[in-house]
């Protein structure tokens, strides 16, 4: 009879522990990417890149949003754009802060060279799905760059990229994992102009690792984006694009369509509008140098602009 | 088990095994940072954990090592000792260390303390030194501990090596990392499953290294307590 | 520090956030491991094989485990659930076995002569001797679950590892400091209420302090469990 007492207990705690299990997992990946896998939910999911900039416009959107009544989840911190467009694709995603020459160039149309706001502007609404929309760009711009010390930039009496083509085999450049790959990154800088460097360091997204390499010498040149506040703080210098590697990376949303209508359209093409350069560097500065919050930032800038 | 078929996918394919981002490559440079980090861990941790296990004192704070030992975060770690070193390029050694000493320690200390005093009694009446005694019969006896706390320690550098990938560092959890930001989830799997390949043959070797140190006797006293 | 009194509520709404991936993992571990255990303590021959299982398991990176799971579970919480819960079960399971065998025989053997059954036998006199065991390995999955986590920030999983990158792309000091005081503390915090836990379920254990380290078996290798840890 004991027997038959273990064999129940033995039964209970592994129909529970099944049960449990099952029943925590979510929903499985089975497509294509497991990267991109995920549910899709019926209010407007406004969706970050993995940097502090991204972070803040996408709660600048929440806030604006949710202060004329549209209801909001936020997905932030996602990861790299290889991550997070194939969510707003499928429609994961609703919303997102995006650079338009970033995305055009990354996920859209990596040949392109279109370099002006204009002709990014134009190029995207020729090349992506039907779902998806931008709206309209901001003046405010952050782009990549190949940015240098000034001690650096003195000693090679650099000023613009071409100046690197006799150093670049015994530099050392860092940045994002991503850079490696994308068609303004490494091999942008390769096929425009003509630059082999000895090495890439994986850094990371223009923060504390950037700037710790760059300042120490780890790496000579850098991918670092234009908005960083650190640039005037450290002295760095970004050299000069003149073959526009770098398109033109004006701030705006990236929309998926079906899950948007006028009013939201409305209230994030105000914010847009409403977003300088010298807003969008104040605001960078309060994340990075003051340590403030997100939401703090983002509710101030709103109330500062009279949309919240 | 599409974990498994990226993973092989990205595995056989001839390109990712050559090259300073190929595969040996990277798996030697996380050999080389597991045993750097476990030569100085071992030369820090056998010595001052057998000395505690020998005088018998200090057993508080022992356990209390190993208690925030074990809550510490690894990620965090790395990250801190970055920044407070200005990235040196030792910088990832640190945590690695610092996450590797304790198991080291507080084995070596529960091995030579768990020697049966009667055997300590039996060596010193046959004329052995304090000493020879540690040498000639306390190691030897806290030999099955040493080396779980060495196995242990190792597992945990191999595991840390490989987060440290994003401070910058090389070795297989580059491929992790970097694949993570690329959406490559070939890379990430292939990656992560050399990974997990590597911290089995140090589970293993260790398991062999034992039946070959340490005599069949102490050997199962050690599994059945 | 100011900062974070200012921001207070997140710190606390990242806790919670941390503690539940990590201690759900563990109510897991603990209720696979509760049968599983029992099963190898009536069933001797099954020990060594399912040991040497969770042994090989509990060698596994946190991280390469975190990201093979993507495959199935995409990033959410659930990716980091189960590589934790075979964690757990890698602790507790073996702790329940070394209870359950720590039982004295003559104890056992007064049982049976007074006519309980195994079940009952089980319930009222081998799981409650068991008890200080099972909850140093609930100690140890806990505080490990805890730590873990936060590799969950590398793949956007919440918890207070979002303080380490947060504070890393904003070149925020404080706030990765924060980030490891608030996982030690939370750590320890749960460490102390598992061992007041202990005390309450075992009141006739008081002051027999197992000072003894012989049996004490460290608690740090594949071999968790073992005796007592001294309060």
């Amino acid at each position: 009879m004991h027997r038959i007492a273990l064999y129940k207990a033995m039964a209970l705690g592994i129909a529970a522990a099944a049960g449990l299990t099952l029943a925590a997992c979510g929903s499985s990946g089975g497509k294509s990417n497991p990267l991109s896998g995920g549910g899709g939910s019926k209010s407007v999911v406004i969706g970050s890149a993995n940097f502090p900039e991204s972070q803040l416009l996408a709660t600048i959107y929440q806030q604006a949003l949710q202060a004329k009544g549209i209801k909001v989840t936020t997905k932030l911190n996602i990861g790299a754009r290889e991550v997070y467009y194939p969510l707003i694709r499928k429609g994961t995603i609703t919303i997102l802060p995006e650079y338009n020459g970033a995305l055009l160039t990354t996920s859209v149309s990596p040949s392109s060279t279109a370099a002006s706001t204009a002709q990014v502007d134009a190029a995207l609404k020729a090349g992506l799905p039907s779902t998806l929309e931008i709206l309209n760009p901001s003046t405010a711009q952050d782009a990549d760059s190949v940015t240098v010390t000034a001690a650096f930039a003195k000693k090679y009496h650099l000023k613009s990229i071409p100046d690197l083509k006799p150093i670049a085999k015994n530099m050392v450049f860092g940045g994002p994992p991503e850079f490696r790959t994308r068609a303004d990154g490494l091999i942008g800088l390769k096929k425009n102009y003509g630059l082999v460097f000895k090495n890439f360091k994986p850094t990371d997204t223009s923060s504390t690792i950037t700037f710790t390499d760059l300042m120490n010498g780890s790496v000579q040149a850098a991918d670092v984006f234009t908005t960083s506040p650190q640039i005037i703080s450290d002295h760095f210098v970004v050299l000069a694009d003149p073959k526009n590697n770098f398109a033109a990376q004006n701030v705006l949303p990236l929309v998926y369509k079906p899950g948007v209508n006028a009013k939201i359209i409305g209230i994030l093409n105000a914010v847009s509008a409403a977003l300088s350069q010298t807003a969008l560097l104040q605001m960078d500065s309060a994340l990075v140098v003051q340590h403030a919050s997100y939401s703090q930032v983002a509710s101030g800038f709103l109330s500062a602009t009279g949309l919240g | 088990m599409s974990f498994f078929n990226f993973a092989w996918q990205w595995l056989i394919a001839v390109g990712h095994w050559s090259g300073p981002e190929g595969v040996p490559s990277r798996l030697l440079e996380h050999v080389e940072y597991t045993a750097l980090a476990m030569v100085i861990s071992a030369a820090v941790g056998l010595p001052a954990g057998v000395i505690i296990g020998h005088f018998g004192r200090g057993g508080f704070a022992v356990v209390s090592l190993a208690n925030i030992w074990r809550s510490l975060p690894t990620l965090g770690l790395l990250i801190l000792a970055f920044v407070l070193s200005s990235g040196a390029s030792w910088a990832w050694l640190i945590p690695l260390v610092a996450l590797a000493v304790p198991p080291i320690l507080v084995n070596a200390y529960e091995g030579v303390l768990g020697v049966d005093p009667d055997l300590k009694d039996a060596a010193t009446g046959m004329g052995m030194t304090p000493l020879q005694v540690l040498f000639k019969v306390e190691i030897p006896v806290a030999l099955p501990l040493i080396l779980l706390g060495l196995r242990t320690a190792t597992i945990q550098v191999v595991s840390t090596a490989t987060i440290a990938a994003y401070i910058s560092l090389g070795g297989l959890g580059r491929y992790i990392i970097d694949g993570l930001a690329t959406n490559n989830y070939g890379e990430v799997a292939g990656g992560a499953a050399l990974v997990v390949l590597l911290a089995l043959v140090v589970q293993f070797a260790f398991s062999g290294l034992t039946r070959l140190i340490v005599p069949a006797g102490l050997r199962n006293q050690a599994r059945q307590s | 520090m100011s900062w974070a009194s200012q921001n207070a509520s997140m710190l606390a709404h990242l806790t919670g956030q941390n503690a539940y991936l990590a201690l759900l993992p563990v109510l897991f571990g603990l209720v696979i491991s509760l049968p599983l255990g029992i099963a190898c303590v009536r069933f001797g021959w099954l020990y060594p094989p399912v040991l040497g299982l969770t042994s090989v398991l509990y060698a596994l990176p946190a991280l390469a485990l975190f990201v093979a799971l993507i495959a199935y579970t995409g990033l959410t919480d659930t990716t980091v659930i189960i590589p934790l819960s075979v964690y757990a079960v890698s602790v507790i399971f073996p702790s329940v076995v070394d209870g359950l065998r720590s039982v004295p025989e003559p104890v056992r053997q007064a049982a049976v002569a007074m006519g309980f059954g195994a079940w009952r036998r089980l319930v009222t006199v081998e799981l409650p001797i068991a008890t200080p065991v099972v909850i140093a390995g609930l100690r140890i999955a806990s505080v490990s679950s805890i730590s873990l986590v936060s590799v969950g920030s590398l793949i956007g999983i919440g918890g207070l590892g979002y303080l380490f990158t947060d504070g890393e792309a904003r070149s925020f000091t404080t706030e990765i400091v924060w980030g490891v005081v608030l996982i030690v503390a939370l750590a320890l915090v749960t460490d102390s209420v598992l061992v007041l836990v202990r005390r309450l379920l075992t009141p006739w254990q008081r002051e027999v302090a197992s000072t003894h380290p012989v049996r004490r078996l460290s608690v740090l290798g594949g071999r968790p469990g073992g005796g007592d840890v001294p309060a």
